[in-house]
């Protein structure tokens, strides 16, 4: 079943974005930045956590999870140091991405050239 | 002194010397080789690399070939070329530069954007019909990657392109203009002036520019004294699908009698229907190949006499668009003829 | 592209725009949607087979199976973009492509490939962001705006 709700919540959170895209001639960009900023503050109402728990890669593959994991490690953070925790915490949860991309990025462009 | 020009109204230049194309050079890349016209370029490369190491490197490659070519089929070497007038559009014009380097004739930088091969014309043929020079090269060209590296993405970079947008040719495209010789005959030119209709979208330029190329066209007509039945083709650089019908719409409104057979674009001739191009190519080498290959061919055929090529260019930068900049766009009219009755 | 600015346009520009609205070719924006829903669910259904594989064939759980899983995607994403072939699904996806992480990993990869020929300092690592930056930044400052609230709401508001 997760499955399903994994396509189906993971397809919806990219019509959105294509909306973004078609409707509001959003660039790329624009739409991703905006994105990550609704994955942040659905953490900060408590209300991502739940959804990866109902939608699982549907929730975590889109990239507002990224704007999700900052809120939570910042938190996790805070909640033991304090306001410092804020800074501290961010990358925690969610280096993963950001590494796999510079790693990969540097890889390619050691490996492959573009193609058009 | 000889060359008389004739200054008609406020920007058309008649040119009474009628300065010769003595011959044209054509390169063209991977795309433009599977395409409707190939059989009109005088070189095709099956790569955008041209075993160079960067896209701008290749770019240069495909001008100076079609410098080459030109000068080649003209019969002279680069030492007598007078004057080079030529550009691209890749920033600081580097790849017509670095080519000029190679060629060695003195050299005029030329940014048009895309209508770059008509202003190129223009010029030389003004100089060649006052005397200031014997021969005389110009050309425009453009290279699809290194256009969207810089103004678009990285190629790889995985962008959806509503149907607006346009294809750049891989291609350059050079004349050899003389005072005499064989060949169809540049008889008059119409400067543009930059138009701007507030319109912002730089994946839509054929929308951008199309006003531009109608205020040049019916300029040329009502300062050449002419109905635009005087000639069989009146053709613009790349205006694609969109900018095409929209201009038109203008010329029905403004009841400038052109006909849809009589009216053409190069962007809309190169490439054909099957390949990915949304509504048309565009580019600096666009115009230049069409026109110097293919239209020029057909003319020494004689299937028709007289054609004005209106070559319409968007004068936007990645920069303006990011300061919210809309696009000013501008398109220069020349007239090229071969065979039956000239006006004057 | 959206058009925020004030300048007024003149009536002449204003009728022209009218004209060419018409002429203008729509995006098929049902077409669109529908195309990026298949696309995007297909990447996440193969992420939760991905993560699902990671938590019974490795040691990970279901907090921690994320991180492989995202490692893995954008690995993935190298090779389509490396091969040429990541652009051309894009091109049919859409937002379908470009929301999941596979867009931010093709973000990063597709300029680092670009600019080798300007060398790996200035080149590859004078560009690598220039596409996600903006993501990274708006999702760091917002989360950092968040988190600085609820943690004053928390520990001075009695949340």
């Amino acid at each position: 079943m997760t499955y399903f709700w994994a396509f189906t919540v993971g397809g919806l959170i990219c019509v959105i974005g294509q909306i973004m895209f078609d409707v509001f001639k959003l660039t790329p960009g624009h739409t991703l930045s905006t994105l990550v900023v609704v994955g942040a503050i659905l953490d900060g109402f408590g209300l991502y956590e739940p959804l990866i728990d109902f939608a699982g890669a549907g929730a975590t593959v889109p990239i507002t999870s990224f704007g999700n994991s900052l809120v939570h490690g910042a938190m996790q953070e805070a909640e033991k140091h304090g306001l410092v925790g804020v800074l501290t915490g961010m990358f925690e949860v969610t280096s993963s991405g950001i590494s796999a991309a510079i790693i990969f990025g540097m890889l390619g462009a050691l490996i492959f050239k573009p193609k058009g | 002194m000889g060359g008389v020009i004739m200054l008609a109204g406020h920007r058309t230049w008649i040119f009474e010397q009628k300065p010769v194309i003595i011959s044209t050079g054509t390169v063209g890349g991977p795309f433009e080789a599977d395409g409707a016209i190939s059989k009109d370029f005088d070189l095709l490369h099956a790569d955008l690399w041209l075993g160079q190491d960067s896209y701008e490197k290749a770019h240069k490659v495909y001008f100076e070939e079609a410098c080459q070519k030109a000068m080649e089929k003209g019969e002279i070497q680069k030492e007598q070329v007078q004057f080079l007038l030529a550009g691209d559009l890749i920033n600081q014009i580097t790849p017509t530069s670095f080519a000029s380097r190679t060629i060695g004739a003195p050299y005029f930088g030329l940014f048009g954007a895309c209508s770059t091969s008509m202003e190129g014309l223009a010029l030389g043929a003004y100089i060649i019909n006052t005397k200031g020079a014997k021969y005389i090269l110009t050309g425009a060209s453009s290279h699809n990657t290194a256009v969207e590296k810089q103004f678009r993405y990285p190629t790889e970079y995985g962008g959806q392109k509503p149907p607006t947008a346009q294809w750049t040719v891989t291609g350059a495209g050079t004349a050899l203009l003389s005072d005499s010789g064989d060949g169809p005959s540049v008889t008059s030119a119409t400067i543009g002036r930059v138009i701007d209709m507030g319109l912002t979208d730089p994946f839509n330029m054929g929308g951008a520019m199309a006003p531009a190329a109608v205020d040049t066209i019916e300029a040329h007509l009502t300062e050449r004294n002419i109905d635009p039945s005087y000639y069989d083709l009146i053709v613009t650089g790349d205006l694609g699908q969109i900018g095409r019908e929209v201009s038109l719409d203008l010329f029905k409104k403004h009841g400038t009698s052109i006909s849809e057979e009589q009216y053409q674009d190069c962007g809309l001739m190169i490439y054909r229907k099957g390949q990915p191009v949304l509504a048309g190519a565009s580019g600096a080498g666009c115009s230049a190949t069409v026109v110097y290959g293919h239209l020029l061919n057909r003319m020494k055929k004689g299937e028709f006499k007289r054609m004005l090529v209106v070559a319409t260019g968007a004068l936007l930068s990645p920069l303006s668009f990011q300061q919210n900049e809309t696009i000013p766009c501008i398109a220069h009219a020349v007239s090229i003829e071969y065979g039956g009755e000239q006006s004057l | 592209m959206s058009n925020n600015q004030k300048k007024q346009l003149t009536p002449v520009q204003q009728e022209y725009q009218e004209l060419q609205k018409q002429r203008e070719i729509k995006r098929p924006v049902v077409k669109n949607c529908i195309k990026a829903f298949l696309i995007g669910g297909l990447i996440c259904l193969f992420g939760q087979l991905i993560q699902d594989f990671y938590i019974y064939y490795f040691d990970f759980t279901e907090q921690t199976a994320g991180n492989p899983t995202v490692g893995t995607l954008i690995f993935i994403t190298m090779l389509l973009t490396g091969f040429g072939v990541y652009d051309r699904i894009a091109q049919f996806g859409g937002a379908g492509t470009a929301v999941p992480v596979t867009g931010f990993g093709n973000a990063v990869i597709s300029p680092a490939i670009e600019h080798r020929a300007e060398g790996f300092v200035l080149g590859v690592g004078g560009n690598l962001f220039k596409l996600a930056g903006a993501v990274i930044l708006f999702g760091v400052f917002s989360a950092f705006v968040i988190a600085l609230i609820k943690t004053i709401l928390i520990r001075w508001g009695g949340l």
